[in-house]
Order: C-alpha cells, then sequence, then structure tokens
C-alpha cells in the first residue's frame, strides 16, 4: 500500500513538472539590441477585430493601430490623410471624391477603393448584425438598407476605379471626414473575410493588415504583440519595433508591474492617485464623455425650470472631482466636454464662451423658493436619485445627497441599480432624477445635443422646447457650418438656462506613462490609443 | 464496488442537472441582454441579434434546445467573443488553472504534513507554538489578501520574483503559494491532532516493544493512520482551491479560467456562464466523488460498508 501511495505521489509530481514546462518563454523583458519595445496591459484581450461587427474599446485600439481607414486622427485628434491621399468636397457639401494612395496590406496586395465599398455595405448589411453599422448613416441610404428598407446599391459608396472612391451623404456634416478613421469604416479585403467566414480575425494569420502594425502574437487571455509592419505605407515614420500587451485585470497587479518596470504605460487606479500625485508620470486622458443629472419633467417639482437649476447649483462639482471621484475629472458647467471640437480646431466650449452653471448655495436657496412660490408647491418633496452600483458611482451619488441636503434641505433616497436595471427603468420613466452619462459617437457637438429633442429616445425626462427643437433641426441639414455652430451655441444655452440637465463632470482617465515613452497619443473618440508615432527615448 | 461507483455517477448527474438548470433559469432572470451597446442599436437589429442567438423564443424552449445540445456536447458559442466557442475559451483557460490547482495541492499538502507531523512530535516546543500560528493564519487569511501581499512584498519590494503574469515557471511560485496557505493549514491541523492520538495507541507501543527505531515506527504506523482523517478534508479543500483560484488568478493576471466566471455573468454571455457553471460544477462533484472513493483506498472499511448498502 505505501508503495502504491508513493508512486501515485511521483506520477503527480511528475505530471505537475510536465505542465510548468508547457508554460512558455517569459515576454515580458524588453530587447537589449536597442530594439524599440513597448509594454502595455488591457484588462481584457480584443473580443472581435471583425472591424465591421466590433463593439468594444479594447478591439477598436487594437484595429486603430493594424488597420487604417481613409483618415485617421492625429496628436491633436485632427484627421489627417490614411489611405486617402486627398479629397474633393462638393459645393453643397455632400459628395465626398477620395483619392486613395499606393498602399498595399500586409500580402502585399494592393488596398483598392473596392476594399473600402465592400467593408461599408458588409456593414450596413442586416445580415451582419453589426451593433455600430449606425456611425455609417450619415451616408445616403445607408440607414434604409440597415434596417432593411432600401438596397445595398442604393447605399452611396461607389468605387469609381481602383484608387477613387466616391461617398454621397444624407446631409452636410462638418465631422465626416474624422469619422473615416473609425473602426467601421475601415477597408477590408473581400477574399479574406470570405476564405475565413465566421473565424475571420479570430487569429492573427485569420486577417491581413493596412496599418502601422501587424498583429504577430495572440495568446487568448494572455497576451498579444504587434510588430511593425512592413509594408505600411508610412512605415518611416513608424519606430516601435514591437509592442506586447499583457491582460491584467487587477488594478493592484497593474501598478506592481508598472512600479517594477514590466509594463511603460497602464491606467492609474484610483487607489493609487494619491502616491502619484504630481510624479512626472501621471498623462491624463480627458475623454469627450459627460456626467450629468437627469431630471423627470413629468415630475410636478422637477417641472419648474428654477427648480432644477437650483439643484444643478447646489451641488460643488469641483470637490465632488478633486476629493471624491479623484479620475482627473473637471467640473462641468454645460453639456458639451471640452474635448469637442468645433470649426478650425477650436473648441466648442472655447466658441461658446462659457460655462453656465457655478456652484452658489445661496443662490440656489433663493431660486428654490422662487420656483416653489411659481409653481405652488408648499413643501419640499423627498425625491429620489437613480444611479450605478458601482463603487465610484456610489460614492459620487452619496456626495450629491449630502450636497442637496446640505444647500437646499432637499431629502434625497438614493437609488443604486445595475447598469441594465437602470436602463430599463428610465425607459419606462419610472424615475425622479437620474445619474448618467454620455460618450460621443463622433467629434461633434450634435452627438450630445440631438438627445434632448423633444420626443428623442434617451430624452428620457421629457424636457421639450420648441425654440431648441427648431435650431437642432435647422442644424442637421445646414450646410453653412459657421451658423450651424452658432446655432448649436444657442441650443446649449438654452438647455443650460432650463436647467433640462445638471452637467456634473466632464470624465477623464488617468494614466501612468514611463517618461521614456514619447508621443503615444490617446483619443476622446473612437480608439483610445494611437502607437504610430510612439517611440522610446532615454530608457 | 462496482455498483457503488455506478450509483454515485446516477446521482452525481441528477446534481448536474439540478445545478445546469438552476442556473439556466437564474441566470435568465438577470435584468438586460447580451448586447453591448442597448443604448444606441436600433431596435429592428437588436431583434435579430438576439433571434440570431435564439433568445427570441420562449425561456422553456431555449432551455430543452440547450439540453439537447448539451447531449450532443456542445456548449454553443460565446456572444461576446466573435467565432469563439465555450470550448475553446474553457480549454484555453484548463492549462493555467489546472497547473495552478495541481501545484497548490501537492506543495500544500506536502508542506502541511510535514508541519503537523513535526508539530505533533515537538508539542509544546516553539516548532508546534510556530505551526499553530501558521496554521490559524492560514486558515483565517483569505487567499487574496495572501496574494496581494506577496505580490507587493515579494514582487516589488524584494523584487525576488515576478510580480504577476504567466510564462515561466517563476510566475507560479506566488500564486502556488497564496492558494496552498489553506491547504497547508488545514492539513497541518488534521494532521497534528490525529497523529497524537496515534501515538498514544497501543500498537505504537507494540511497534516500539518489538523493536522498530522511531523513523519507521511514525512513518510506516503513525503517519498512515493519521492520514486518513486529512484525506477527508481533501473535499472541502478543493472546493477551496478551485473558489480561491478564481480571485487569486486575476491578482496574478493568470490566463487561468476565472475570469469567465465574473465577466460571463457581467455581460450577460449565456453560453458562457452556462459553460463555466458545468465545467466548474463537473470538477467540484468530481473531485468529491475519486476523494470518496480515494478515502476507501486508504482505510478499508469505509469500502465494505460502502458496498453493502
Amino acid at each position: 500500500m505505501g508503495k502504491k501511495f508513493n508512486v501515485a505521489l511521483a506520477l503527480l509530481l511528475v505530471a505537475s513538472l510536465a505542465l510548468t514546462a508547457c508554460g512558455g518563454v517569459d515576454q515580458s523583458q524588453g530587447g537589449s539590441s536597442g530594439k524599440q519595445v513597448l509594454n502595455l496591459t488591457e484588462t481584457q484581450e480584443p473580443p472581435g477585430l471583425d472591424s465591421s461587427k466590433t463593439t468594444d474599446t479594447v478591439s477598436f485600439s487594437v484595429l486603430n493601430n493594424v488597420m487604417e481607414g481613409l483618415y485617421r486622427l492625429d496628436k491633436n485628434n485632427e484627421p489627417v490623410e490614411g489611405m486617402a491621399e486627398s479629397v474633393d468636397i462638393s459645393k453643397d457639401k455632400k459628395t465626398y471624391t477620395f483619392k486613395l494612395r499606393d498602399a498595399k496590406w500586409s500580402d502585399g496586395e494592393p488596398v483598392k477603393a473596392q476594399d473600402f465599398e465592400y467593408s461599408w455595405k458588409r456593414a450596413l448589411d442586416p445580415k451582419t448584425k453589426s451593433e455600430y453599422a449606425y456611425m455609417l448613416y450619415p451616408i445616403k441610404g445607408a440607414e434604409a438598407y440597415n434596417s432593411k428598407k432600401g438596397k445595398a446599391d442604393d447605399v452611396g459608396v461607389k468605387a469609381l476605379d481602383d484608387k477613387t472612391l466616391e461617398v454621397k451623404l444624407e446631409q452636410p456634416i462638418p465631422y465626416f471626414l474624422g469619422l473615416t478613421a473609425f473602426a467601421t469604416f475601415n477597408p477590408l479585403r473581400q477574399d479574406i473575410v470570405e476564405e475565413h467566414g465566421e473565424k475571420y480575425a479570430t487569429e492573427p494569420d485569420k486577417m491581413v493588415y493596412n496599418g502601422p502594425f501587424v498583429l504577430s502574437e495572440w495568446n487568448h487571455n494572455k497576451d498579444f504583440q504587434y510588430k511593425k509592419n512592413d509594408n505600411y505605407w508610412d512605415k518611416k515614420t513608424v519606430k516601435l519595433d514591437e509592442i506586447n500587451v499583457s491582460i491584467v485585470k487587477d488594478m493592484n497587479q497593474k501598478m506592481n508591474l508598472y512600479s517594477t518596470g514590466k509594463v511603460d504605460f497602464t491606467s492609474l487606479g484610483e487607489d493609487y492617485v494619491d502616491k502619484y500625485q504630481g510624479k512626472p508620470d501621471v498623462y491624463q486622458h480627458n475623454e469627450a464623455t459627460n456626467f450629468y443629472l437627469q431630471f423627470n419633467t413629468n415630475n410636478e417639482f422637477l417641472d419648474n425650470a428654477k427648480i432644477r437649476k437650483a439643484i444643478s447649483m447646489a451641488i460643488d462639482r469641483k470637490t465632488l472631482t478633486d476629493k471624491i471621484s479623484k479620475n482627473g475629472s473637471v467640473p462641468a458647467g454645460a453639456l458639451v466636454p471640452p474635448a469637442v471640437q468645433g470649426p478650425e480646431g477650436k473648441s466648442f466650449r472655447d466658441l461658446a464662451g462659457k460655462e453656465y452653471i457655478k456652484h452658489d448655495p445661496k443662490e440656489a436657496k433663493k431660486l428654490l423658493e422662487e420656483g416653489m412660490k411659481e409653481a405652488g408647491i408648499k413643501k419640499i418633496p423627498k425625491l429620489e436619485l437613480l444611479g450605478y452600483d458601482s463603487s465610484g458611482a456610489k460614492k459620487d451619488q452619496e456626495f450629491i445627497k449630502e450636497q442637496l441636503n446640505k444647500n437646499l434641505g432637499i431629502d434625497v433616497d438614493l437609488r443604486p441599480m445595475s447598469f441594465d436595471q437602470k436602463l430599463k427603468l428610465e425607459s419606462a420613466g419610472d424615475f425622479q432624477i437620474s445619474y448618467a452619462g454620455w460618450g460621443a459617437d463622433y467629434n461633434d457637438p450634435m452627438t450630445f445635443l440631438d438627445l434632448w429633442v423633444t420626443g428623442g429616445s434617451f430624452n428620457r425626462g421629457d424636457w421639450s422646447n420648441k425654440e431648441y427643437d427648431k435650431l437642432i433641426k435647422k442644424s442637421k441639414t445646414n450646410p453653412d457650418f459657421d451658423e450651424r455652430i452658432k446655432d448649436l451655441v444657442k441650443a446649449e444655452e438654452l438647455l443650460m438656462e432650463e436647467a433640462a440637465i445638471a452637467p456634473l463632470y466632464y470624465r477623464s482617465q488617468l494614466f501612468l506613462r514611463q517618461t521614456y515613452v514619447k508621443d503615444l497619443y490617446t483619443h476622446p473618440f473612437g480608439a483610445d490609443f494611437s502607437y504610430k508615432w510612439a517611440h522610446i527615448e532615454g530608457k | 464496488m462496482g455498483r457503488y461507483i455506478l450509483q454515485r455517477m446516477a446521482y452525481m448527474l441528477i446534481t448536474l442537472w439540478v445545478i445546469i438548470t438552476f442556473t439556466f433559469f437564474l441566470m435568465h432572470l438577470m435584468p438586460g441582454s447580451p448586447l453591448q451597446n442597448v443604448e444606441k442599436i436600433p431596435e429592428e437589429l437588436q431583434e435579430a441579434i438576439l433571434k440570431e442567438y435564439g433568445l427570441d423564443k420562449p425561456l422553456p424552449v431555449q432551455y430543452v434546445q440547450f439540453l439537447g445540445n448539451l447531449a450532443q456536447g456542445s456548449l454553443g458559442y460565446s456572444y461576446k467573443y466573435d467565432g469563439r466557442s465555450v470550448t475553446d475559451l474553457l480549454m484555453q483557460g484548463f492549462p493555467a488553472s489546472a497547473q495552478l490547482g495541481i501545484q497548490s495541492i501537492i506543495f500544500g499538502s506536502l508542506v502541511g504534513v510535514l508541519l503537523g507531523s513535526i508539530a505533533a512530535l515537538r508539542r509544546g516546543t516553539w516548532v508546534d507554538n510556530t505551526a499553530n500560528v501558521i496554521s490559524v493564519l492560514g486558515y483565517s487569511v483569505p487567499s487574496f489578501v495572501i496574494a496581494t501581499l506577496l505580490s507587493y512584498y515579494v514582487g516589488v519590494k524584494w523584487g525576488i520574483l515576478p510580480t504577476g503574469l504567466w510564462g515561466s515557471f517563476q510566475h507560479t511560485i506566488l500564486p502556488t503559494l497564496s492558494l496552498s496557505f489553506l491547504v497547508i493549514a488545514t492539513i497541518a491541523r488534521y494532521i497534528r491532532t490525529e497523529m497524537l492520538e496515534v501515538l498514544g495507541q497501543d500498537y505504537m507501543k507494540t511497534a516500539k516493544a518489538k523493536g522498530l527505531s522511531r523513523t519507521a515506527s511514525i512513518g510506516r504506523h503513525a503517519l498512515r493512520n493519521a492520514l486518513i482523517p486529512a484525506v477527508t478534508v481533501m473535499g472541502p479543500l478543493v472546493i477551496g482551491l478551485i473558489t480561491g483560484s478564481l480571485v487569486v488568478e486575476q491578482i496574478f493576471a493568470v490566463p487561468g479560467m476565472g475570469w469567465m466566471f465574473v465577466e460571463s455573468i457581467q455581460v450577460k454571455d449565456y453560453t458562457v456562464i452556462m459553460g463555466v457553471t458545468i465545467f466548474y460544477s463537473a470538477l467540484l462533484i468530481i473531485s468529491i466523488f475519486l476523494i470518496d472513493i480515494l478515502y476507501g483506498v486508504i482505510d478499508p472499511r469505509i469500502r465494505i460498508s460502502g458496498a453493502k448498502e
């Protein structure tokens, strides 16, 4: 018996050794031969690299670096020519004729205008069931085709020859070039997509690349690796030879890897903000995302604009961002975040010239009294704040509750919910005040402003203003972009005066970036990161 | 014995079926759907996607379909990870998780037995006290706390081992240690108690009287008999290890299966939720079964009484 036991034990040991041997090689070490290597983390692996179907931030980032659309976003988030060499825009700003440059796919085939036509129509094909197909809706006939009301042939994208792509839009919009940098607008090779079918882009060798890098390795849920693409048209600009990305979910682990030099760039956890405060490697990434309180105007108390404004002014946003959320977010006094651009590289905020809401408890108290008199309400009712159940959001919500109680004497019940549950309640109009956020789909104030038109599916508080609706409607088709932006500024002012929402903060994210990492850009729209220009210097 | 095993197998299948059924219906009670960008997708498209997943059908129909596919050995495709089958996902994570589990249980048992025996033999000395402290700590401090501390102190402060990630054997040391603390503590406690009892038994005196050396009598008689109760706690220990590994894997960024548990529930990746649940349940049920069998091997009395039933 004793022998048997020993043998069993020995076998188990051998088995464990054998498993150990399967472990593979440590890839976290950078090369020593002067190679340019960047080490990163992601919280998950890219769930899908099929550019027509993908929906998540990790995949968007990967695609932005291994693929290239007609344009790509540069350091200042301005569109610069990618696959397109030049563009000719018609007078009515509805027809774009792109001239493609001589670029190659990673397998040496030329990139053709047909690759774009194929890709865009594939994304719009109802059979593809692309969740981001709506990004293509500015194109003529796109929405109709996608919702089975039109034909593929009527979609306004056409390869005139191998190097010329003609795109017709439904309406003139100022942000179309920037939009072509978005993943759904990437070109696709019909032969490769059809060859792999369902398995397209599930492994590095089941796709082809036309961007600055190629995916060279992909150990699912462990790590993946980029290598410089030798067939990229602008390869002389690309300095990095290799990028290693490890999948790390745990915040402490990210920090440990960063402080032991295993990774060069990673997100900074909120528990570590104090530790790294003021250090040169903290990098703030401003998103085009706004968080705000949405009021349900079907509630008698909240139907009054003065009362809503009082609530808005009662909240000390600076304390909220600096002491509570501590993620670099900026206090918001308006709807459209500073990252959103207007014409000629100016931000929409600069054009608007001001933030509308300031923290002023005295004025708030006065407004509340006036508002209650107006509405004929004698007693302040108890209010309910619908919010998220994540730990970060809960802290924010607690703070708002405390502020309203202290500054206005309003008693607030918190109602934290899971994302889906909250959505369900909001859609049903079953809320009084809701803590919510919105991220830009494209680089234009319209992505925020058209939410609040009467009957809009996100206007869940049913706020309604005829003047506002008129301004938005006009701007949707106005080819005079200067006038359009002025109208949009006016619209935002209206929204703020009536306090349809109470803006809280423009969200930011903090990262740690080793000081020897240069020119790694982050973008508030579409993909988060660009590695095309990044390089290592002075390591 | 053969009949006993068959009977147990039947019970195992029933248990598994009950778990599957409960999980399936509970999972569909969660609000929301597997669609990620639900706020922005046009409604017709949402319906089309749900139809593709078969989620438009009534729940009982979905349930029967699911069981049918399962009977054919298919767990389906992940909703979140395009073109990847649930079996693929599980198999990709399995080697790392299995390696971690096996290393922890072997290392933990060996150290546990050693520590427990020494503590019993040197009862009342500082060795015994130290072993006691280790046992209490290992038993009461959860593995994720140990993991976080090890990663920070051994990895960052002292720089001896990698703080995390996966690759070489070195990467496995800290996660293995974190997980094996519980095993060490539990086994050591049981071995010590049993050893003390066994050492006072008459047959130990006989062994000594017939001239066996101390080492031989301890090795051949005392330890063998002390091992029996230690094996009984293997079941709960394995469960502890598996649940512990879910968190410890995340802390050390081990590419195992643990992440799938939490993530699939968060994003309502129904097929993955079911796949992970079935896999882990089967693993637990089979472990318990094997331990029961092992118990019979070590202590023949159990086997006989089992067969009589």
